[in-house]
């Protein structure tokens, strides 16, 4: 685990650590069992096709997941999640498989993040952030908003 | 305009459902999202952290109980009063020529962390249906609230779910 982040080491429009994801067909599969959402729009391509998606799409729960590793990773085991949200604006598709564990060449993702405001209340110390997914060509693909609470040197 | 029997499922239950949180459960979210955090995988370390055991990643309740969003996937024996509300709304979105549904996103507020071995209790109910129009024509956001507890009775998260159908 990083170094423990503290709310007194937080300015507003810092960066949240950015997070490196990719989306693989494998990764979607794995998905699909872990979260229960077994709809074959992710992982049956003709099934997708015929949705008017073109092919196999990545879960936005998955996305929404990547989210929130971002902010548990950056908030420590000593911040807290207290807020969350994210809306699915555009469509990602994985990268297919070359071979049986290595993805083809293709996009990486970026979550990202910046924080908007620091407050304290009741004597908890708050963050709040944007937070968003940028696809391969940069664009955001998934915007949200976080909010956390830090601890504080006192 | 939504007819009736479109808008008569607002402020109805969306299912409810009990669920344990397993480790093994846990471990393969996790993996899944490819999230290394030894809080979801080291029991050990897990122990004599924050928490005093292995936690599950927010936005993470036991599978199955995802009542939040579509209803599909739930096994009819985890799941009571879901399916038919469901079964009903999906064909009055279909009759108004709204046959397909994508999620559009998700609101959590969580209250307390959730241990593996927790047994969660979820409950969903549908908020709102909207119709609007987009630049590709009009769509219809159905936004589902679902509430879990833990097995001590406190409130752990609140979720607000839209799906967007088109």
């Amino acid at each position: 685990m990083a170094k423990q982040l503290y709310w007194e080491d937080v300015k507003v429009d810092d960066e949240v650590t950015p997070l490196p994801k990719m989306a693989t067909s494998l990764m979607l599969v794995k998905w699909a069992g872990a979260s229960g959402d077994f709809n074959p729009l992710h992982y049956d391509d003709s099934f997708a096709s015929s949705q008017g998606v073109g092919s196999r799409i990545v879960h936005g729960a998955l996305k929404r997941q990547w989210l929130i590793q971002l902010m548990t990773d950056w908030i420590g085991e000593q911040g807290t999640l207290k807020k969350f949200s994210c809306r699915y604006r555009a469509m990602d598709w994985p990268r297919k498989m070359a071979t049986t564990g290595t993805p083809e060449e293709g996009e990486t993702w970026y979550c990202r993040g910046k924080v908007t405001k620091k407050y304290v209340e009741d004597d908890e110390h708050y963050v709040d952030c944007d937070i968003w997914i940028e696809n391969g060509k940069g664009e955001v693909t998934t915007p949200g908003t976080a909010t956390a609470t830090l601890p504080s040197r006192g | 305009m939504l007819s009736e029997e479109v808008t008569k499922h607002i402020g109805q239950g969306a299912g409810a459902a009990v669920a344990e949180v397993e480790k093994g459960a846990i471990k393969r979210f996790a993996d899944a999202v490819d999230d290394p955090n030894p809080l979801y995988w080291d029991e050990e370390y897990a122990r004599h952290a924050r928490y005093g055991s292995l936690i599950a990643p927010p936005g993470f309740f036991g599978w199955p109980a995802k009542l939040s969003r579509g209803a599909t996937f739930q096994r009819p024996t985890d799941v009571s009063d879901a399916a038919e509300s469901r079964g009903d709304l999906g064909a009055a979105l279909a009759q108004a020529g709204y046959p397909r549904g994508l999620d559009g996103g998700v609101e959590y507020e969580f209250f307390c962390p959730v241990r593996a071995g927790d047994i969660l209790s979820a409950k969903s109910v549908i908020k709102d249906i909207v119709e609007r129009e987009g630049k590709t024509g009009s769509m219809v956001f159905l936004i589902v609230e679902t509430t879990y507890h833990n097995q001590n009775g406190a409130l752990v998260a609140i979720a607000r779910a839209t799906s967007i159908h088109r």
